[in-house]
């Protein structure tokens, strides 16, 4: 029993900005669903008095100083930009014809 | 537009939240050192992590952990013992990682509540719901047609602001303000932009989007007498972004309850939606809808570690949240003997820790609020500059005031000193010796002035000894402009009665 439909692979991928084909969402869906599904077996294994971890190692609190150190140069935070322009990123409209 | 906002209360209540960000005036960014500066050349305090470039790692400012959490306490809140950073995903230019380093389920505080006072004395308490820590965007410039997002050809992203630390505090839905939710909504935002400076946190100014505010505003029915309204269910809400100051934010709840009232009498739907507020229209448009259900895919940041901050150092921090500004408000003016109205003028004019101030430095606090909601207004209002942007301190008018009281100077001399402080001569005591403006204290000096205009205006004398004393106020006009107004008036007119042998 899959937990993972088809439309949710799809909605997915239209939130992230994939494109995807029938035959990649039919693809994709059912190698997902097991990926979903046998994930969801630790749940099983799991009871109520073992929280979720999002991080497993016993670390907190690693904080920085509020010191400034170095930035990059103008220059060098554009230098691998597509486009650029008044010491900006230039980015393509954000907006369609449509909004 | 057919209601107007107070017709409106006649037939419907309304309910609203409020959503403030605060940027914090850290020296650093929140997961980077590059510098937290207004108005640097752009994409000059960037890097590797706050341009979201792979394999850069983020690390928390452990100086806006302290001041979110101040922030929280001062809030009523309660702190989490253990918070976590979680990534909100979206996709913006503004936004360089394509995800925000946001909290979700585990901010740091919650459950708070604040008193908000109105303007006639009437406590309020607004219940908080969450006060959170995250970053800021960049800065988008949008080139082509009229300037704005619409139209436009392309735009410019630059990043300095990008990974600025905020504070985002969520209200509790508020009901019950009626017909004074959008008094209530200014002082709500107005208390928040006083704690926020009075912690020291922030400069808290809404021109320069350091606190800024989302209106979340529906309306219900009002319902008939005797009936209960909370049991009136929600309307459909909309949720007005960018209002940047304190009067956007009574003018746009304006706007919108009259909008509402307009569509929900002609049976038309509100649209669940956000919508941009206008300054220059004082109107709101429709921006994305919140139909297309916004799904962030909030999870756990990996790359930050939780937050576990001791309970000793919350206490600690506890210690240093200074009184209620409404509070503070009440014993400052006890303190001073302000009248209510003195008191009102000197807070909307920014001048309330000016005048704290200049006090502290020893002035009267009478004098003090004289000179700033004076001629320091004056000036502020000729030079286009809020009170606190003006270049003199509170000290240098705790110095003036020092200078009159002690007799070396007047009013008027005080007068021409502030205007050498103002444009940078320095300290008062130091403009009156290097323009040589103390008063003429020196009695044989002010006779011989006396005696001069008294022989250049013999028929003033004559009049003066046949009892007309006010006569004598020409002669020391005549006194005050030999000596270039710097002598005492007072005793100028004791030495005139003298001569003439009247009694005064």
């Amino acid at each position: 029993m899959s937990t993972l439909s088809r439309a949710d692979v799809a909605r997915l991928a239209a939130l992230a900005r994939i494109d995807m084909t029938d035959e990649d969402l039919d693809r994709l869906s059912g190698q997902l669903a097991a990926i979903v599904d046998s994930v969801a077996l630790v749940a099983e294994v799991a009871g109520e008095d073992v929280p979720a971890t999002s991080h497993p190692i016993p670390m907190s609190n690693v904080h920085r100083t509020d010191e400034v150190r170095p930035s990059l140069t103008q220059d060098q935070a554009l230098d691998a930009a597509p486009e650029a322009e008044d010491g900006r990123f230039r980015v393509p409209k954000i907006l369609g014809e449509e909004a | 537009m057919s209601y107007t906002y107070d017709e409106a209360m006649k037939d419907f209540d309304p309910v609203f939240g409020i959503e403030v960000h605060v940027e914090l005036n850290t020296k650093t960014k929140m997961f980077c050192g590059c510098a937290n500066e207004f108005g640097a050349e752009p994409n000059t305090n960037v890097c590797p992590v706050c341009l979201g470039l792979p394999g850069s790692m983020p690390v928390t400012n452990e100086k806006a952990v302290e001041s979110a959490i101040r922030l929280g306490l001062a809030l009523g809140c309660s702190i989490r013992e253990s918070s976590r950073f979680a990534r909100k995903n979206y996709f913006y230019p503004d936004l360089a990682k394509d995800y925000q380093i946001s909290q979700y389920d585990e901010p740091t505080s919650y459950e708070g509540e604040l008193d908000v006072v109105l303007d006639d004395g009437t406590v309020f308490t607004v219940g908080i719901e969450r006060a959170h820590m995250e970053e800021d965007a960049g800065k988008n410039t949008h080139v082509g047609g009229s300037g704005g997002i619409q139209g436009a050809d392309y735009s410019l992203v630059d990043y300095n602001r990008g990974g600025v630390p905020l504070v985002e505090i969520v209200t509790k839905t508020i009901e019950g303000a009626g017909e004074r939710t959008a008094e209530v909504a200014r002082a709500y935002v107005a208390t928040i932009r006083d704690i926020v400076r009075g912690l020291g946190i922030s400069d808290g100014r809404m021109e320069q989007g350091r606190l800024r505010a989302d209106v979340n505003l529906s309306l219900r029915p009002k319902a008939a007498d005797g009936e209960d309204q909370s049991a009136v269910p929600f309307g459909k809400r909309s949720e007005t972004k960018n209002v940047n100051s304190l009067r956007a934010i009574e003018r746009a709840i304006h706007f919108e309850v009259g909008r509402q009232a307009d569509l929900l009498s002609k049976g038309e739907p509100v649209v669940q939606e956000t919508r941009h507020w206008h300054e220059d229209t004082n109107s709101t448009t429709p921006g994305r809808s919140k139909e297309q259900a916004e799904d962030y895919r909030y999870f756990p940041e990996p790359d930050l570690l939780p937050v576990e901050p001791s309970r000793e150092w919350v206490e600690e921090l506890r210690g240093t949240i200074p009184e209620h500004p409404a509070k503070m408000r009440a014993r400052l003016q006890e303190e001073w003997g302000f009248s209510d109205l003195e008191m009102r003028d000197a807070v909307a004019a920014d001048a309330l820790v000016l005048i704290s101030d200049t006090v502290a430095a020893g002035a009267p606090a009478q004098a003090a609020r004289k000179w700033w909601m004076g001629e320091l207004a004056r000036t502020a209002n000729e030079r286009e500059f809020t009170l606190p942007e003006l270049p003199v301190t509170p000290a240098d008018i705790a110095e003036l005031q020092g200078l009159i009281d002690s007799g070396r100077i007047n009013d008027k001399i005080a007068r021409q000193v502030l205007a050498g402080v103002l444009d940078g001569e320095g300290a008062p005591t130091a403009i009156v010796e290097a323009r040589g403006l103390e008063v003429v204290s020196d009695d044989s000096a002010l006779e011989a002035a006396v005696d001069e205009a008294l022989a250049a205006q013999p028929d003033v004398l004559a009049k003066i000894q046949e009892g007309k004393v006010q006569a004598a106020g020409a002669i020391v006009g005549a006194v005050m402009k030999a000596t270039k107004g710097q002598a005492d008036a007072g005793r100028v007119r004791e030495i005139i009665l003298a001569r003439a042998g009247v009694e005064g």
